[in-house]
C-alpha cells in the first residue's frame, strides 16, 4: 500500500466524520448535545438514497444525486427540528430525547425502506457522483462534490463560529444563555438555528455514505455519529481541532483495514484506537476539556 | 420637566410570591438614585421590570415621559436603559470586546469587526475611566474589572439610564471609590443612575435621592442630604436596627483568655501558589476561647485560600491545631467532627446545594449524624429543620422548599444556622454577611457574638472593614498572603489599618 493510497483511503473514511463533527460543533457550542448526530446521518443517508433513486427513475440523470443531497439536508433538518423542539420548546432532557431521536431514525429508515423498496436490508442501486474508470484514489474523490464540501465545511464552520456575529451569539448562548438574553440576543432562535444547521450538515455526511456506496443499507451509519461526537470532545469543541481529530480517527481506521490480513498486530487493537483516544481526551490528558457551560441544560430564557 | 423614570403601581407575582405590590419609583434626569430595602423587598424585580426582563402584571411605566409599560429588553436597550446585574451577565469564554458588542455587533460585510469593537471599548474606557484590556478573556478578569465590563456594555449600547444591582457587594474599598467616581462622571454627562445597595453609608455618600422598599411596596422617598443610616434602616425594616457601623464595640472581657490555651493555633501555614510564590505565606496566629479574630484586607490577598486551608478544602503545609489536635491531613469531615465549623464565603459555590430543600441543606456535611441504619432518618432531619427555621427565622418557613427559591439573606441564614447548630469549638466565618440585608446582618452579627460569649473561637474574614471592627477582639490585616499587622481592637481604626491593607506599610 502506498502512502498516497493510505491518504486517499483516510480521506474517504474521514468525510462523513468531518461533516458530522462540523455540524455537531455548532449544536454543542449552542448548548445542545450532539448525541443525535447518528440519527441525522442515518436519516440523511436514507433520504439521499431515496431522493437520488426517485430522481434517477424520473430520468434526471446527472442531477439525480444532487436531489439526493437536497433530500438528505431536509431529512437531517427535520430530525434536528424534532430534537430542538423537544429539548428547547418542551425542555425535555437532551440525553433522553437524543436517544429517542436516534431510535426514531433507525425505525423510520427501516419503515420507509420497506415501504419504498420492499426490502428489510438495502435499497436498490442509486445514482452517485462517481465517474466510471476513475478508480478509488484521489481522482475519484475529486469527482465527488461531497468530498469537497466535507473538506471545506470544517474551516467554514470555524469561520462562522469565530468571525461572524451569528457565531459569537452561538458561543454566548451555549456558555451563558442568561447573559446573552440580557443583551437582547434571541436565545431560543439562535439555538434552533444552530441545531438546524447541525442537522443539515450531518445529513450531508449521511448522504455521502449512501451515495458513495450507491445504496442505503439498514443501520449503515454504524456509530459514525458517535465517533464524530467523540472527535468534537477530543477537539475540545473547536471545529478545527475536531476536524483534525476526525482525520486522526479515520487514519486509525485505515490503518486497521490495511493491517487486516497481516498478522503484525491483532486488528482489534488497532480498531480500539479511536475509542482509546476518546477516553484519553475525556480523562483530561490532552489539556483540560471544558465543555460549553450551558451544554445539556434546559434554559428558561 | 418630566422624570427620567416614573413607575407607578407596579404589581408582579411569581407563582405564590408577590414580589411587587403597588411599587413606584420617580427618578429625575441627571440624578443618582438609590433604591434600598431588605432582601426580598422587590427591588431587583422592580428594576428587572424597568429593564424589560419581566413584564409587570399591573401598573404603568414611563421613561422620559413615554409610556413603555411591559417593554422588551431590546426596546429598553434601544431607549437607553441599561442594567448591570448583581450576578454578572458576562460570558467568561468570550473576550471583553466580544462581551461588550454581543447582541449589537459591529460588522464588516458578513464578518464581525473585531478591531472596531476593541477600539470602541478603548475609547469608552478613555472617556469614562472604565479601563479594561479589550482583548482579554472575561474569565481572566478580577471582579472589579468584570464589573467595569458590565458598565461598558450598557454604555456601549448608549445607556442614558443606568441601573446597578448591588454593584459594591463584590468590590474592595478602592474599587468602590473608583465606581463612585465613574457614576459621578456619568451624571456630569447627563446620565441617570439607579443604584440598588445594602450599604447605607454608601447610599448617603453617593446618591442624590433615596427610595426605600419594603415587602414589595415603596415605603418612602427622601433626599439623601439629611438622611442618616439610622433613618434609612428604620424605613427599610420598619423598626430601629442596631447597625454594625455605629454599634458600640461590645467586646467581652478577655482578660483571662490569654491565660487559657488557644482553641485554634496555626503555625507557619503555607499554601503554595502558581508562579508568583505562596498564596498564603508562613502565617501564624492563635485564637483563644471567647475571642473573635478579624481578618481585614483587600480581597485576593490570600484570605480565601487561608480559610480553605483551615477547613481542609485546600492542601497546606504547617500546623493547624484545634484544641490540641493537629488537623493537617484530616479531611473536611474529620475536621468538622473535631469541632470546626465553616461559613464559606460563597453560599452558592460552597455553602448550599441550591436544588436541595432547606431541610437537606441544613444537614449537609453532617448527614452521617442523621441516619438510622443505612438510611437518612427523615423524621429527625425534618425536626432539625423545623427547629432551626424557627430559631433562625428562615423565610419562608417551609423545610421542603428548595434553597434556590429563597432570598440571599435567607439562604445565608441556612448556612449560618447549619454551621452554628453543630457542636463546634472553632468557627471560620468568611464574608458571613455578604449581600444580605441589614436585618439579617444584625441577626448574624448577634449569633457570632453569642458564639464568642459561649467561649468559642471565631475567625472572621470580611471585605467590609466596618464589620471586622464591629465584631473582632483583635484585627489582623492580610496583604500578599501574609499577616502584615495584628492589632488589638482598641488600636485598630480605618486610618491605622488602611496603609496596611494597601501594602503601603509593613509590620512584623
Amino acid at each position: 500500500m502506498s502512502a498516497l493510497n493510505f491518504l486517499s483511503q483516510t480521506l474517504r473514511i474521514a468525510v462523513p466524520y468531518l461533516l458530522a463533527a462540523a455540524g455537531g460543533v455548532l449544536s454543542e457550542r449552542a448548548g445542545l448535545i450532539g448525541l443525535t448526530l447518528e440519527g441525522y446521518m442515518l436519516g440523511g443517508a436514507f433520504c439521499a438514497a431515496a431522493g437520488s433513486y426517485a430522481a434517477g427513475a424520473a430520468g434526471m440523470g446527472a442531477v439525480a444525486p444532487w436531489l439526493g443531497v437536497l433530500a438528505a439536508v431536509l431529512g437531517g433538518a427535520a430530525l434536528s427540528m424534532l430534537y430542538a423542539a423537544s429539548a428547547i420548546r418542551f425542555k425535555a432532557d437532551q440525553i433522553v430525547v437524543g436517544i429517542a431521536v436516534n431510535l426514531l431514525a433507525v425505525g423510520l429508515t427501516r419503515f420507509f425502506l420497506r415501504l419504498f423498496f420492499d426490502s428489510s436490508s438495502n435499497s436498490p442501486r442509486v445514482p452517485g457522483f462517481d465517474v466510471k474508470g476513475s478508480g478509488t484514489g484521489f481522482v475519484s474523490l475529486a469527482h465527488n462534490p461531497l468530498v469537497w464540501i466535507g473538506v471545506i465545511m470544517t474551516p467554514l464552520v470555524a469561520w462562522l463560529l469565530y468571525r461572524t456575529p451569528f457565531g459569537l451569539r452561538i458561543r454566548a448562548v451555549g456558555e451563558h444563555p442568561a447573559a446573552a438574553a440580557s443583551v437582547g440576543v434571541p436565545v431560543v432562535k439562535v439555538r434552533y438555528m444552530a441545531v438546524a444547521l447541525s442537522g443539515m450538515i450531518a445529513g450531508l455526511g449521511g448522504a455521502y455514505l449512501s451515495l458513495d456506496q450507491h445504496q442505503f443499507t439498514d443501520g449503515m451509519t454504524a456509530g459514525r455519529g458517535f465517533i464524530a461526537l467523540a472527535a468534537i470532545i477530543f477537539g475540545r469543541w473547536n471545529p478545527l481541532l475536531a476536524g483534525l481529530a476526525c482525520l486522526l480517527f479515520a487514519s486509525a481506521e485505515t490503518l486497521q483495514i490495511q493491517l487486516q490480513g497481516t498478522q503484525m498486530i491483532p486488528s482489534q487493537f488497532v480498531e480500539m484506537i479511536p475509542y482509546v483516544l476518546t477516553i484519553i481526551a475525556l480523562a483530561g490528558l490532552v489539556g483540560r476539556a471544558s465543555a460549553p457551560a450551558a451544554l445539556g441544560k434546559t434554559t428558561t430564557e | 420637566m418630566t422624570n427620567a423614570i416614573q413607575l407607578e403601581g407596579i404589581e408582579k407575582r411569581f407563582g405564590p410570591v408577590q414580589a411587587n405590590r403597588g411599587a413606584g419609583l420617580q427618578v429625575a434626569h441627571g440624578e443618582i438614585h438609590a433604591l434600598v430595602g431588605e432582601n426580598g423587598a422587590g427591588k431587583s424585580t422592580l428594576m428587572r421590570i424597568l429593564a424589560g426582563l419581566h413584564a409587570p402584571d399591573a401598573g404603568s411605566m414611563l421613561v422620559n415621559g413615554r409610556d413603555v409599560t411591559g417593554w422588551a429588553t431590546s426596546e429598553a436597550i434601544a431607549a437607553g436603559v441599561g442594567m448591570v446585574h448583581q450576578h454578572f451577565m458576562l460570558v467568561p469564554t468570550l473576550t471583553v470586546a466580544e462581551n461588550v458588542v454581543l447582541g449589537s455587533e459591529i460588522t464588516k460585510g458578513l464578518v464581525l469587526d473585531r478591531g472596531a469593537a476593541e477600539r470602541a471599548v478603548r475609547e469608552l474606557g478613555k472617556r469614562t475611566g472604565l479601563v479594561v484590556p479589550p482583548d482579554r478573556l472575561v474569565s481572566e478578569l478580577s471582579v472589579g474589572e468584570a464589573q467595569r465590563v458590565e458598565i461598558l456594555k450598557t454604555l456601549y449600547r448608549g445607556a442614558k439610564i443606568l441601573i446597578l444591582d448591588e454593584p459594591t457587594a463584590v468590590l474592595s474599598p478602592p474599587e468602590v471609590r473608583e465606581l463612585w467616581a465613574v457614576l459621578r462622571s456619568l451624571r456630569a454627562e447627563g446620565g441617570t443612575v439607579v443604584l440598588i445597595t445594602h450599604k447605607l453609608d454608601e447610599v448617603i455618600d453617593v446618591s442624590d435621592a433615596i427610595t426605600v422598599m419594603r415587602q414589595g411596596a415603596t415605603v418612602t422617598r427622601m433626599a439623601s442630604a439629611g438622611a442618616t443610616p439610622q433613618s434609612i434602616a428604620r424605613a427599610m425594616v420598619g423598626r430601629d436596627v442596631a447597625l454594625a457601623l455605629d454599634a458600640e464595640y461590645a467586646g467581652s472581657t478577655i482578660s483571662g483568655a490569654s491565660a487559657t490555651a488557644p482553641l485554634l493555633d496555626v503555625r507557619n501555614l503555607t499554601v503554595s501558589g502558581t508562579r508568583r510564590g505562596n498564596i498564603v505565606d508562613n502565617v501564624s496566629f492563635s485564637i483563644a476561647p471567647g475571642e473573635i479574630l478579624g481578618i481585614a484586607g483587600v480581597e485576593g490577598n490570600g484570605q480565601t485560600e487561608l480559610i480553605e486551608a483551615l477547613s481542609g478544602l485546600r492542601e497546606a503545609r504547617g500546623l493547624i491545631s484545634l484544641a490540641g489536635r493537629d488537623l493537617i491531613g484530616d479531611t473536611v469531615r474529620e475536621r468538622g467532627d473535631a469541632g470546626l465549623s465553616h461559613i464559606p464565603e460563597d453560599r452558592h459555590e460552597r455553602g448550599l446545594v441550591l436544588d436541595y430543600s432547606i431541610a437537606e441543606n441544613l444537614i449537609l456535611g453532617q448527614q452521617h449524624k442523621f441516619t438510622s441504619g443505612p438510611t437518612i432518618d427523615g423524621a429527625r432531619v425534618l425536626a432539625h429543620a423545623r427547629d432551626l427555621i424557627a430559631r433562625y427565622d428562615i423565610r419562608p418557613p417551609d423545610p421542603a422548599r428548595a434553597a434556590r427559591a429563597l432570598s440571599g439573606g435567607n439562604q445565608q441564614k441556612i448556612v449560618v444556622a447549619r454551621e452554628m447548630a453543630r457542636d463546634f469549638k472553632v468557627l471560620l466565618a468568611s464574608q458571613p454577611t455578604r449581600g444580605v440585608d441589614v436585618g439579617a446582618i444584625e441577626f448574624i452579627h448577634a449569633r457570632l457574638r453569642e458564639a464568642r460569649d459561649q467561649g468559642k473561637a471565631v475567625l472572621l474574614v470580611s471585605a467590609d472593614l466596618a464589620e471586622v471592627l464591629a465584631l473582632a477582639d483583635r484585627v489582623a490585616v492580610m496583604y500578599g498572603g501574609r499577616f502584615v499587622a495584628v492589632l488589638p481592637r482598641a488600636e485598630a481604626s480605618p486610618d491605622v489599618l488602611g496603609p496596611y491593607m494597601t501594602g503601603a506599610e509593613h509590620a512584623a
